[in-house]
């Protein structure tokens, strides 16, 4: 037998002698909506509030100042890269300030060492939370690859106001249509915990995350 | 064990590398009296537990449904377990289904050579690692080190703990007997690129580690990881953790490797919402962790194109036959147990000579490795003392988010120590004595007469006895025994 067989078949024989009868279907009686309703300006505020405990930086803006908003946001780096399908004309005044904008698209994606020396990177979000302060990316083209969002120091990251949701239950089950997509739930800059428990912000993810959450005006 | 230059300024913890990840050192009593004269270590643990204490109670009490999702919790993990074969084999389709390559391993040699097996083919000679309870258990790194192959740690507690030659001694955070000044040491003596002038201060020490590791982030080929859990039902992958060093490992190199033991399986891609909200609160007190990642099997064109996932039994069915100590497999590895845990509190992780420390680790361990089941029980096993090395206070029980009730299964586990199913264990003092109890206890005529003893022995003996001869000094080596009573209970009660 190999050792496939052998661990199944004590699995079966650990349960089938230990007397204890199947249990009962799992109680949920957990809240599935959260405490401010899904997509409301409660929400995002909540979200803002959350974010800001991780000491993430949050610009409010509107769908027609967004482009101003992330010219303002790359205003101090010289090169960011966006994935192939973000919207092109956020970029459009940081480009002009100056910014190079390097697209990272799947016929021709970019090394490592190249991502790791861009400054910044800026993509849009599938869902966020607003009780726990976190944005969902899910691989979309709007959001590209992971790595993407992983080497520059800096994640310039786009939230509709449309996107933010209540609880972290809504959240999984707008995205339990498609598990198979890669997921990185994004909550805060990269930090660790690991001395004496006392909280650093900036490992080795993104030391500076800014979130500009967009309400349409 | 990575290469050291023997610095003689840092000192391991413990002093003596130990042959088995699940069992080393002492016995427990004898361990815990070493580690609690350590002063520092006892400051150490001290000011870590507290602070986290108070953050996890701030984020457990913010949501109103709390005790609900621990009740679903604990509720998903028990069917789980229940229906474990079909979950797994389940499992197995659906990540094969994604390009996925799914092993099987009965013990920790079986998978330490599976995943060396893996590594030597993809002709990688290093591997870069994240932070594994299971990888810990089964001792993956010394094993890939004796095959020529250098795995690093990227977790910054196990960087510190690699670096130092320690064993780890807390599931989350594996450097809490550390504190900065010791770490900014051990840095300052082993990471080879430490810059000069290196501060204790935690952002700067953070620093360090994110350009110490950086490169080998970039030039890694092939990593490791465990896993905090698996959905059979998609064959989704999640790990979840904080410092970005898990997403630098399962997004860059080409190949990768998870070791995951089979417990820790869930039916549905929606239990997910119970244990994201269960998980952070109860192991870091953050409403959230920075980051956690899923995978289904292999994405073309983004992470790694080579997928493999190791299951792992390694006693786990063991502990599954039991009725009460199958409930240490509901553990989603949060340390709030340790946390609260007035014996972990003073003692530390070291103590209790395994990779799992702590209220679950004293059931966890003995049960991983079958004591009190199988072979000639030896009452000086290292894993026979474990469950002993609790007040049964019960503060575990209330801390658990999946509400593993430690202190009964504690209690369970002692009496199989003392009384191993199909055969005898060798008598101790301890056995002997609660034999004489037992006995007196039989009848109430047989209790008359041993309360009359006592009262006779009252007049006999001095009124406060502070050591008794041997056996009794094994007793009074830490009490006194307290005065004898003049009139037995019954007695007085007649009397009144």
């Amino acid at each position: 037998m190999n050792a496939r067989a052998i661990v199944l078949a004590a699995v079966r024989n650990a349960l089938d002698g230990s007397g204890v009868p199947t249990p009962e279907p799992s109680p949920r009686a957990y809240r599935i909506g959260g405490a401010v309703a899904a997509r409301s300006a409660d929400a995002v505020d909540l979200f803002v509030d959350r974010l800001e405990d991780y000491r993430a930086t949050v610009v409010r803006t509107t769908s027609a100042d967004l482009p101003a908003a992330v010219a303002a946001a790359l205003r101090d780096v010289a090169s960011v890269v966006v994935p192939a399908g973000l919207d092109p004309s956020w970029v459009h005044t940081a480009r002009a300030a100056g910014v190079e904008v390097q697209v990272d698209d799947s016929t021709a994606p970019r090394t490592h060492a190249e991502l790791d020396a861009v400054a910044a990177v800026l993509t849009s979000s599938r869902v966020a939370i607003a009780e726990t302060g976190t944005i969902v990316l899910d691989g979309q083209p709007d959001q590209g690859r992971r790595v993407l969002t992983l080497l520059p120091d800096r994640h310039v990251c786009v939230v509709a106001a449309s996107q933010v949701v209540g609880s972290v239950p809504e959240a999984v089950r707008l995205l339990a249509p498609h598990p198979d997509r890669p997921l990185t739930w994004i909550s805060g800059p990269s930090a660790t915990s690991d001395i004496e428990l006392v909280r650093v912000e900036g490992v080795h993810g993104p030391r500076d995350l800014r979130v500009l959450v967009v309400r349409d005006a | 064990m990575s290469t050291h230059l023997g610095m003689p300024t840092v000192r391991p913890m413990p002093a003596h590398a130990p042959d088995e990840p699940l069992r080393w050192g002492q016995p427990f009593p004898a361990a815990a009296h070493d580690t609690l004269r350590d002063t520092q270590l006892r400051a150490n643990l001290r000011t870590a537990t507290r602070t986290i204490r108070d953050k996890r109670l701030a984020v457990t009490a913010e949501l109103p449904d709390w005790e609900d999702l621990r009740d679903a919790g604990a509720g998903i993990k028990a069917s789980a377990m229940a229906a474990l074969p079909e979950l797994l084999e389940q499992l197995e389709v659906s990540v094969q289904a994604r390009g996925g390559q799914v092993h099987w391993a009965r013990d920790a040699a079986e998978a330490n050579r599976i995943v060396t097996g893996i590594v030597q083919a993809t002709g990688a000679r290093e591997v870069v690692k994240v932070k594994s309870m299971v990888t810990q258990e089964i001792g993956l790194n010394e094993h890939l080190a004796a095959a020529g192959i250098q795995a690093t740690e990227t977790d910054l507690a196990e960087l510190i703990v690699q670096l130092a030659g320690d064993m780890p001694s807390h599931i989350l955070v594996p450097a809490i007997h550390r504190n900065r000044e010791q770490i900014r040491e051990i840095f300052d003596a082993r990471m080879g690129d430490a810059p000069d002038g290196l501060t204790s201060d935690p952002a700067a020490l953070a620093a360090a580690a994110r350009a110490h590791l950086r490169a080998r982030f970039l030039r890694a080929e092939v990593a490791v990881s465990g896993a905090n859990f698996a959905i059979a039902q998609t064959g989704t992958i999640g790990v979840v953790e904080s410092e970005g060093n898990g997403r630098m490992c399962l997004t860059l190199p080409r190949t990768l490797i998870t070791v995951m033991g089979i417990e820790k399986v869930l039916p549905r891609f929606e239990d997910l919402e119970v244990f994201l909200q269960l998980l952070p609160r109860s192991s870091t007190g953050e409403r959230m962790n920075p980051y956690t990642s899923t995978w289904t099997g292999v994405t073309p064109g983004d992470g790694p194109q080579e997928f493999h996932l190791v299951l792992l039994d390694n006693g786990r069915t063991r502990a599954l036959a039991d009725e009460i100590g199958r409930t240490a497999l509901h553990c989603i590895r949060c340390s709030a147990c340790l946390n609260v845990c007035p014996v972990y509190e003073r003692t530390g992780g070291h103590a209790y000579g395994s990779v799992y420390p702590g209220p679950i680790g004293a059931i966890l361990t003995p049960q991983l490795l079958g004591v009190g089941e199988t072979g000639v029980l030896d009452p000086h096993d290292p894993a026979a003392s474990l469950p002993f090395a609790s007040s049964l206070c019960g503060a575990c029980y209330d801390a658990c988010p999946v509400k593993i009730d430690i202190p009964t299964a504690l209690v369970h586990l002692r009496d199989r120590v003392q009384h191993p199913p199909g055969r005898r264990a060798r008598p101790t003092v301890w056995s002997v004595a609660l034999g004489f109890v037992a006995l007196s206890m039989r009848s109430r005529r047989t209790f008359r007469w041993a309360g009359r003893i006592v009262t006779v022995l009252s007049w006999v003996l001095p009124r406060r006895v502070r050591r008794l001869p041997f056996p009794g000094s094994l007793w009074t080596a830490s009490r006194d025994l307290p005065p004898l009573p003049r009139q037995t209970f019954r007695d007085w009660w007649s009397a009144r």
